[in-house]
């Protein structure tokens, strides 16, 4: 395919470079933290940001600079999984039933339909209950419960792509249904994909922090944004730094995210080059 | 004898912003009261926009730059827009192309129409209002007012939706009638039914009508005057039956010559059938609901034809005549209730193993060039497919097939990495047919493929579909509800009516001796051409007299 040199937009720039830092933050943090992360150090402890702890301490005297850069690893990592899951997953369910449509539809929208109906969180503490509550639990569950909306809205997107007359065509150029669908139905959902798996990223995140608040989250001492976030609010009034710092993190994070995931769209989008 | 005009539009000049392109360029027509005028051009000529701005009606990025546009003395563009709003409606109507949508889905038919004289009849009782509308609804032949009063649009055709559409227009009885396109969505029987009542009622308010189209043929019937634009300048005016015969400008020429006429006929060799359809019958299910089933509808009952080598056969009939279906069964799109379907003397069902064979000899060619082809996907992509599934043929060869292919639609190679949306629509149509014959098919099914294009594209693209059509010898099936069109194309003609065939024969036998009424009046809705010795034609319509009694 011909190179087309484009200007790159500046809100994508933003994106990559808010999503880039953290990505380097959360690699650099398995090799190198300013502290140890674990280490607690009760004379130190709920420090403000300056001197040799960078942002400060925590409750435990722990360094909170290495946490939030360790948690990076943690919270990406968990998030970044959890939304492919659910893509991935979803996807394939949606573009099944809604392009084979009949019995297996209605058998598995009924299903989706009722996991829609239950709270997503309280089906992940379920499945956690089983699975236990370590990190690729939480994945799972989390993955589990955010599926069925995904499959929901890739359904409905291929309701209406099955009508178009280009999924005909391929039929008639005798192309095997599973080809079609993975060759002109999948790809044309990516629009809405992208827009769903951003904001995604943020459910989860927040999802994984409520886990981590209920207990049921990644287990202590390693960090997460969320638990940071759960741990520092009875020290809200001392230190507001321990609950400002990794809600930063995390809005910032989401922001990266969404803009990146925008400008993805578009570029996936063969209907947006050239134009700008 | 000079009466001064109702309308009268004086070097108009439309521009996207202040300083941007100007989209209509120094136009000016007149419209006399009663006058019945057509404005004729091709997508993106400015006839809808120049239109809309005697009704101030142009969308918000277009400002007029130039000119004036008098409406009865009154220079429109100088007025309030409390003045414009008063003349909507009373004084100038305006009906759409799409009546799918021109009516609100969510409003009774009598609420609709009494919309209007509520607002500029404020005057009159209820009663009063009531028993206009349900005249109205009579004369534009409702069969029950009083139950369609109550009723949805969605209870309606689309040709019913636009005698509405009329009627509520038509109600306050204008003194200009704004036509976009009014039937283009309607098929030519219908169509041609909505615009004699357009005239009719016209007539008896004394009401000049501005006709938009495209189609030349369908306004020089209608219209006393014509102005043909393009790029939005003005390129010829002038008394219909003139302009016709002796075309001025070289584009009227241009238009006149794109319509379709009658080639002379080929001989067909009485050979073994390529494709032969025995007693097809196709049903669609009715609705399933929880605990019961909705009734099935017959489309097909019982079709039979054949398709011999190299001969295009042409399946003509109105909306629901079940002619799409026909072809969506053959190409194997839709499971046949009962019938056989066979292909060069073999029965094909899906569990055959020659099915995939037929697959790949079978190919389409869809209406829609907008929704044929995948976006996503490049035209060296799309053309390519087509060759996929063929195993004993090298990458090198596809590609050169491709690239070949693509030559011999007239794109040339420069098209492949670009994408469906960069084209235009007779561009992408030109896709779908390199789609077709890649694979160079025994059999093609075109379903309605030029209708949604202009008439000089349509008449390019049907000029390379004959074309391919005798380089590669394949055999087709041409469905279209044009019979313009398919009096050019067609070797052999079958009339399909409510899921049935009235008639068949060769293409002159059904065209100049037709034998079944409803072919007459399918056929009453088209012109034959004669040409004149200055490079114009004159229009000679068949059966007028007969359907009209």
């Amino acid at each position: 395919m011909k190179f087309r040199k484009q200007r790159i937009p500046l809100n994508a720039l933003v994106g990559i470079l808010i999503v880039g830092a953290v990505a380097l933050a959360a690699v650099l943090s398995q090799f190198w933290t300013p502290h140890d992360p674990l280490r607690i150090n009760f004379g130190s402890r709920l420090r403000l940001p300056g001197g040799s702890y960078l942002l400060g301490t925590d409750e435990f005297g722990r360094d909170e600079l290495s946490r939030l850069m360790a948690g990076a690893s943690t919270s990406v990592w968990i998030s970044l999984l959890t939304v492919s899951f659910s893509i991935v997953a979803g996807s394939i369910v949606g573009v099944l039933t809604g392009f084979l449509r009949g019995w297996t539809d209605r058998i598995v929208m009924a299903f989706n339909n009722a996991l829609l109906a239950f709270p997503g969180l309280l089906l992940a503490l379920g499945l956690l209950a089983v699975v236990g509550a370590n990190q690729y639990g939480i994945i799972l569950a989390l993955g589990l419960a955010y599926t069925p909306a995904v499959t929901r809205i890739v359904r409905g997107t291929v309701l209406s792509l099955r009508e178009k007359e280009f999924i005909e065509s391929s039929r008639v150029l005798g192309n095997s249904e599973l080809y079609t669908m993975f060759r002109h139905v999948l790809p044309n959902c990516t629009a809405p994909l992208t827009v769903l798996a951003t904001s995604m990223f943020g459910w989860v995140i927040l999802a994984e922090s409520a886990l981590s608040f209920l207990g049921l989250g990644v287990p202590p001492p390693a960090p997460t944004w969320g638990n940071m976030l759960s741990s520092a609010r009875p020290f809200m009034a001392q230190a507001s730094h321990l609950s400002i710092l990794p809600g930063l993190c995390i809005a910032l994070t989401l922001l990266g995210i969404n803009l990146l995931g925008d400008a993805v769209r578009d570029w996936l989008d063969p209907r947006m080059k050239g134009v700008q | 004898m000079t009466t001064t005009p109702l309308v009268s539009v004086e070097g108009l000049t439309l521009a996207v912003g202040a300083g941007g392109r100007e989209i209509v360029r120094q136009v000016s027509f007149d419209i006399a009261p009663g006058e019945m005028v057509g404005i004729v051009g091709e997508s993106g000529s400015g006839k809808t926009q120049a239109a809309r701005a005697i009704m101030g009606l142009t969308p918000p990025p277009l400002v007029r730059t130039a000119g004036r546009i008098l409406f009865e003395g009154e220079d429109l563009a100088q007025a309030r827009p409390q003045r414009l709003r008063e003349l909507r409606g009373l004084r100038v109507g305006m009906v759409f192309q799409e009546p799918m949508t021109s009516l609100n889905p969510s409003m009774t038919i009598g609420r609709q129409l009494g919309e209007a004289l509520a607002l500029h009849r404020r005057e009159l009782p209820p009663d009063a209002r009531r028993a206009l509308i349900l005249d109205m609804l009579a004369r534009v032949g409702i069969r029950d007012p009083q139950a369609a009063l109550g009723a949805w649009p969605h209870e309606f055709s689309g040709g019913m939706r636009q005698r509405m559409m009329l009627a509520s227009v038509m109600l306050l009885q204008p003194a200009l009638l704004i036509a976009d396109e009014p039937t283009t969505a309607l098929d030519a029987v219908v169509q041609r039914d909505v615009l004699e009542l357009m005239v009719g009622l016209t007539r008896e308010h004394r009401t000049a009508v501005l006709m938009i189209s495209h189609d030349l043929p369908m306004v020089a019937r209608f219209t006393q005057r014509v102005v043909v634009m393009r790029h939005g300048e003005v390129k010829e005016v002038g008394n219909t039956d003139d302009l016709l015969a002796r075309p001025q400008h070289p584009y009227t020429r241009e238009l006149l010559e794109a319509m379709p006429r009658r080639l002379p006929a080929r001989p067909v060799a009485q050979e073994a059938p390529v494709v032969e359809v025995r007693n097809l019958v196709v049903d669609y299910p009715g609705h399933r609901r929880l605990f019961a089933k909705a009734q099935a509808k017959r489309a097909l009952h019982g079709i039979d034809l054949v398709v011999r080598p190299r001969e295009v056969v042409a399946v003509v009939g109105g909306s629901g005549s079940g002619k799409t279906t026909l072809g969506r069964a053959i190409a194997g799109l839709l499971r046949p209730s009962s019938g056989e379907i066979l292909f060069r003397g073999r029965p094909i069902a899906r569990s055959d193993p020659q099915w995939f064979d037929y697959r790949l000899q079978c190919q389409m060619v869809f209406q829609d060039p907008y929704a044929s082809l995948d976006p996503r996907m490049t035209i060296g992509q799309l053309v390519g497919e087509g060759l996929r599934l063929l195993r004993n043929m090298s990458a090198a060869d596809k590609a050169r097939r491709v690239q070949e292919v693509l030559d011999e639609v007239g794109l040339g190679s420069d098209f492949a990495p670009r994408h469906a949306h960069e084209l235009s629509g007779g561009q992408r149509q030109r896709v779908a047919i390199a789609r077709a014959v890649v694979r160079r098919p025994g059999f093609v099914i075109a379903d309605e493929p030029v209708s949604a294009l202009d008439v000089t594209v349509r008449a390019q693209v049907l000029a390379l579909f004959a074309e391919l059509q005798k380089r590669h010898g394949f055999s087709c099936l041409f469905i279209s509800h044009d019979l313009g069109v398919v009096e050019q194309v067609a070797d052999r003609v079958i009339v399909m009516q409510d899921g049935r065939v009235v008639e068949q024969g060769s293409r002159d036998a059904v065209f100049d001796h037709p034998q079944q009424d409803y072919t007459r009046k399918l056929l009453s809705a088209i012109p034959a051409l004669e040409s004149t010795d200055s490079g114009g034609v004159r229009l000679r319509w068949r059966f007028g007299a007969a359907v009209a009694a």
